[in-house]
């Protein structure tokens, strides 16, 4: 393909992110609509990603290469395959529903609010798209620069400790990796991912890699015990920095997963799998309790993140028990796509689900779950489309977040009935977490009358949520444009991580 | 030759046209400053930025290009010496530029700032272009001396008063080590001519006590004149008592002059017993990362947090030095420049919040920027993230090319160690990010500073973003100059 569709991904929400900065807020009017003018216009560049896609390769497809910095043989190389075209096509459809989510809402510098959305979705566009190791690792630290500022300025009371928080622990985790990174192209001369999935490595080197690896993507997903910063910053980010934080940011520790650890480092992998299989079941049980419990929307939602992003990373590990259990590799891919539709799957309910708090705060300025009661009488669409994406959130059959749950449960199966067992829990403790705050949230009688007063959904909501609720039923029902995207890719990767590097 | 013979040849002056140039120049602006009047001190501001342009044009015209020896071989020009020469033409240019309006607004606004400015370069080129133990000490006590009485300028300040008496007598003391250590070191190799030094050396084993006990107080007085840990404690003192037009000067410009010393003495000199300083270099470049970074937390005070951030910064440059290949010493030197860039950024951003009767080197003073001034808080937060080291910005590809150095030569533990102190030091970058834009201002008057600062500061900012998206042009400037050196 001629035309540098990746690179208009990254470049035009940049390039439109700044020129909004330049408008400024003189006219928010403007502002708002160019915003929207440029992730429409990203969004519509991205489809051609999606129809011209090849299905019956593994291969790099809409490959863009070119010489960066010689010196260091960094390239500007890009490309998509099964695995990263899907989490590009997420990015660009949820950043044009939180431009517009944040329409009116944001009244203190709008423009500065639009541009960093903007910009994000370029650098998060740039972070799946790389093939180059250094192009990634800048990417994915810039990535944090917007997040800052959108949680610290537009946040709410404890923004400041929320949002260094996030900063550090991110940062921490990813100059692991840049030192990993490093030492991968002193040995091998190159930062291109694809020469390193196939570049032997010795074991312990291999677990060292591996190591600092997963200290920057069990940050990023996260994992449990560093996921201490997720709860706070989902709690006082802006609704529209809680959706990106949600759908997209939380996805690219599990890319990592799939682009990094299990192909460049097979063998560490494989010897420390009991690890990451641990740390995903502990997430999945023990935030599962933890999230019953809690009083806050928002800081719930954030802990049923942290439980399904630990089916996630449990999907993905899951071929090394299953190859030693059943001598076969079948129901490994199983897993891995199990995790990447869930991974697509919980980026839509959980951001519809951020959207649907963010619409309670702008009404009532309240996040406690106490505040509320009843809502359903005063609001019957809203209430309507919350207990469907809660019901999604649970894992209900005919939505998407029972496919991804549902071929992840039926892998570790596979593996040990007894990781079945756990992640199977799940499906109570979630639906006992995310119901129980609907009961109390939109049914009942009306609390107060604060609810009393509720207006229902604007057009600009119905809309936002609307479209994620036809978005999560059509995954859920017809799952396979994405299985089949993601098909040759994933068979290619089982076959790259079961390769012995020794 | 003999050195009869050689005293009766006249030395080839053109290697030295710059040097000579600024000196000339000095002497003129000297005079004429006499008779100018408070009214048209720009005159002298304007003399001294042409004599900035003509050593710049005296350097870049001269036309061998290769490695050129002259004053009995007391002074050098090659690749390095040219390169860093014209850097530092550029960076004292701005620091000049961004120092004016603060001057004028403290009637500080004399031509001795810029005079000493200019001898302090010329201290610096003469550092830069050494190639023997006399010339080395000669220019950096010019350098040194200038800097001392840049300190105290602001005669009736007593902060100012009390840092420079710290900083000249530690200043002293340190030169005096280097000065002892160099007798020694000509005890030793017989000779203060660094290519015979570099000889002498080199039959000599690294662990020779004498040759030891020369490296140490040499490295003294580097650690010293860089201001790393522990020979840090006159960093934070100066950085906060002198005027911030003077700090921005040590902070910058002075700061080429230290890499010269280093380069010059040990990596030309002293290359043979790398073992042995890459040693000593180690221990200051762990601690200086270390306390840098952890004490820099603490401050309240910006130019002295800034000084503690260049302390850490320093022991990155170290980390370069002291994996001692090329490489590494590449990534030293770009470091170097990349670093400077990023601190004439910061101290010019202090610059122009300051106004008259009022320094804005409080963190406070910073809270709220962004309400104020759009552009100039984006000023900032660039520099910032730049020092922090996250891409895409300068100060990570430097951060990356001595990691990578690093690595390669083993050291990967000491990678990890600097990365993560660097991680303890984003904390402090990013408060200053939170008071600019998380935080309402507490005073809400427009910005300060001539149209000429506003602008060169913003161009220095996106010289940050530019040398950050396309950042192989001044990495390959400093490849070749490695490559090619002997």
């Amino acid at each position: 393909m001629d035309f540098p569709l990746l690179s208009t991904l990254i470049w035009l929400p940049i390039a439109g992110g700044i020129l909004v900065l330049l408008v400024g807020d003189r006219q928010p009017g403007l502002t708002r609509w160019m915003a929207l003018g440029v992730s429409l216009a990203t969004f519509v560049a991205s489809v051609p990603l999606f129809s011209g896609f090849d299905r019956t390769t593994a291969a790099m497809q809409f490959v863009e290469r070119a010489s960066w910095i010689e010196r260091y043989s960094v390239e500007y190389f890009l490309g998509v395959d099964g695995v990263s075209m899907p989490l590009i096509l997420l990015t660009t459809f949820v950043t044009v529903l939180v431009i517009v989510a944040g329409w009116e809402v944001i009244r203190q510098r709008p423009s500065q609010y639009f541009a960093a959305f903007l910009i994000m979705e370029g650098v998060m566009n740039g972070v799946f798209a790389s093939l180059d190791a250094m192009l990634f690792y800048v990417f994915w630290e810039a990535m944090l620069i917007p997040m800052f500022i959108i949680i610290g300025i537009w946040g709410g009371e404890r923004r400041v400790y929320a949002t260094l928080k996030f900063f550090l622990y991110t940062f921490l985790g990813s100059v692991l990796m840049l030192v990993a990174l490093i030492y991968l192209y002193m040995r091998s001369g190159s930062y291109s991912i694809l020469a390193l999935h196939d570049f032997p490595l010795g074991l312990r080197e291999q677990v060292l890699i591996f190591i600092a690896f997963l200290t920057a993507f069990a940050v990023k997903v996260p994992m449990w015990p560093v996921h201490t910063w997720l709860p706070d910053a989902h709690v006082e980010a802006p609704t529209g920095g809680s959706v990106i934080l949600a759908a997209i940011m939380l996805k690219m520790g599990g890319y990592g997963f799939l682009r990094f650890s299990l192909p460049i480092t097979p063998d560490a992998s494989m010897t420390l799998d009991w690890l990451v299989i641990g740390l995903s079941l502990i997430a999945i049980v023990y935030i599962g309790f933890v999230a019953l419990v809690q009083n806050d929307m928002k800081k719930l939602i954030a802990y049923s993140s942290i439980a399904h992003m630990g089916f996630v990373t449990l999907g993905f590990f899951l071929a090394y028990a299953i190859m030693r259990r059943t001598g076969s590799l079948s129901g490994a891919a199983m897993g891995i796509e199990g995790g990447m539709v869930q991974m697509v799957s919980h980026g839509l309910i959980s951001g519809a689900l951020f959207l649907c708090v963010g619409v309670l705060y702008d009404r009532m300025h309240s996040r406690q779950i106490s505040d509320y009661g009843g809502v359903a009488n005063t609001m019957p669409k809203f209430a309507a489309l919350m207990v469907f994406f809660a019901m999604a959130n649970a894992g209900l059959p005919g939505t998407s977040g029972f496919v991804g749950e549902f071929l992840v449960i039926l892998a570790s199966f596979r593996a040990q009935p007894w990781y079945a067992f756990l992640a199977a829990t799940t499906l109570i403790l979630g639906a006992a977490y995310t119901l129980w705050m609907v009961k109390r949230v939109v049914f009942g009688a009306v609390a107060n009358n604060n609810v009393a007063a509720l207006e229902d959904l604007s057009r600009r909501e119905a809309l936002v949520l609307g479209v994620l609720a036809v978005s999560v039923l059509l995954l859920g029902v017809w799952p396979a444009p994405l299985l089949d995207v993601m098909g040759p890719t994933v068979d290619h990767l089982v076959e790259l991580m079961t390769r012995s590097k020794l | 030759m003999t050195v009869a013979e050689s005293a009766f040849l006249i030395p080839d002056f053109a290697p030295a046209a710059a040097e000579i140039v600024v000196l000339f120049m000095a002497c003129v602006v000297l005079v004429v400053d006499l008779f100018v009047s408070d009214r048209h001190r720009w005159i002298t501001y304007g003399l001294c930025l042409l004599t900035l342009l003509m050593a710049a044009m005296a350097t870049a015209m001269y036309v061998p290009r290769e490695t050129v020896l002259t004053f009995s071989g007391t002074f050098v020009s090659d690749p390095l010496a040219r390169v860093l020469k014209l850097f530092t033409y550029s960076v004292t240019a701005v620091v000049f530029l961004y120092s004016k309006d603060y001057l004028r607004e403290r009637a500080l606004f004399r031509g001795e700032y810029y005079l000493l400015g200019l001898f302090a370069t010329l201290g610096i080129m003469v550092l830069i272009s050494a190639h023997s133990m006399l010339t080395v000490y000669l220019g950096l006590e010019l350098l040194s001396l200038s800097l001392y009485a840049m300190v105290a300028f602001s005669r009736d300040d007593p902060v100012a008063a009390e840092s420079a008496m710290k900083y000249f007598i530690l200043g002293a003391i340190a030169s005096g080590c280097f000065l002892f250590g160099t007798s020694i070191l000509y005890g030793v190799t017989g000779s203060l001519d660094l290519a015979e030094i570099r000889r002498a050396v080199a039959t000599l084993d690294g662990l020779n006590i004498h040759l030891l006990f020369a490296l140490s107080f040499i490295l003294v007085g580097i650690g010293f004149k860089f201001g790393a840990v522990p020979f840090h404690m006159w960093v934070p003192d100066v950085y906060q008592g002198a005027p911030t037009s003077v700090t921005l000067f040590i902070g910058s410009a002075a700061k080429i002059g230290s890499l010269a010393l280093l380069m010059r003495v040990l990596v030309e000199g002293l290359g043979g017993v790398q073992q042995s300083w890459g040693d000593m270099l180690l221990v200051l470049c762990i601690l200086s990362m270390g306390i840098g970074n952890i004490v820099a937390i603490a401050q309240t005070n910006l130019k002295r947090m800034l000084g503690y951030s260049t302390i850490s910064h320093v022991g990155f440059i170290l980390m370069g030095f002291l994996v001692g290949t090329r490489q590494g010493i590449e990534a030293a030197l770009y470091y170097t420049v990349a670093y400077v860039i990023m601190a004439a950024a910061a101290f010019g951003m202090i610059l122009l919040l300051s106004r008259r009767g009022f320094e804005a080197d409080e963190l406070d003073d910073f809270r709220g920027l962004n309400a104020r001034s759009r552009w100039f808080a984006g000023v900032m937060l660039v520099v910032m993230f730049s020092m922090a080291g996250v891409p895409p910005f300068l100060g990570f590809w430097a951060k990356l090319a001595v990691l990578g150095a690093a690595v390669d030569a083993g050291l990967t533990w000491l990678a990890v160690t600097g990365v993560i102190f660097s991680v303890i030091g984003a904390f402090y970058y990013l408060r200053i990010i939170k008071l600019m834009y998380f935080e309402e201002p507490s005073d809400t008057l427009s910005l300060g500073g001539g149209s000429d600062l506003k602008l060169v500061l913003s161009l220095n900012a996106a010289l940050i973003v530019f040398l950050g998206v396309f950042p192989e042009g001044l990495i390959s400037i400093f490849n070749q100059i490695v490559t090619t050196a002997p």
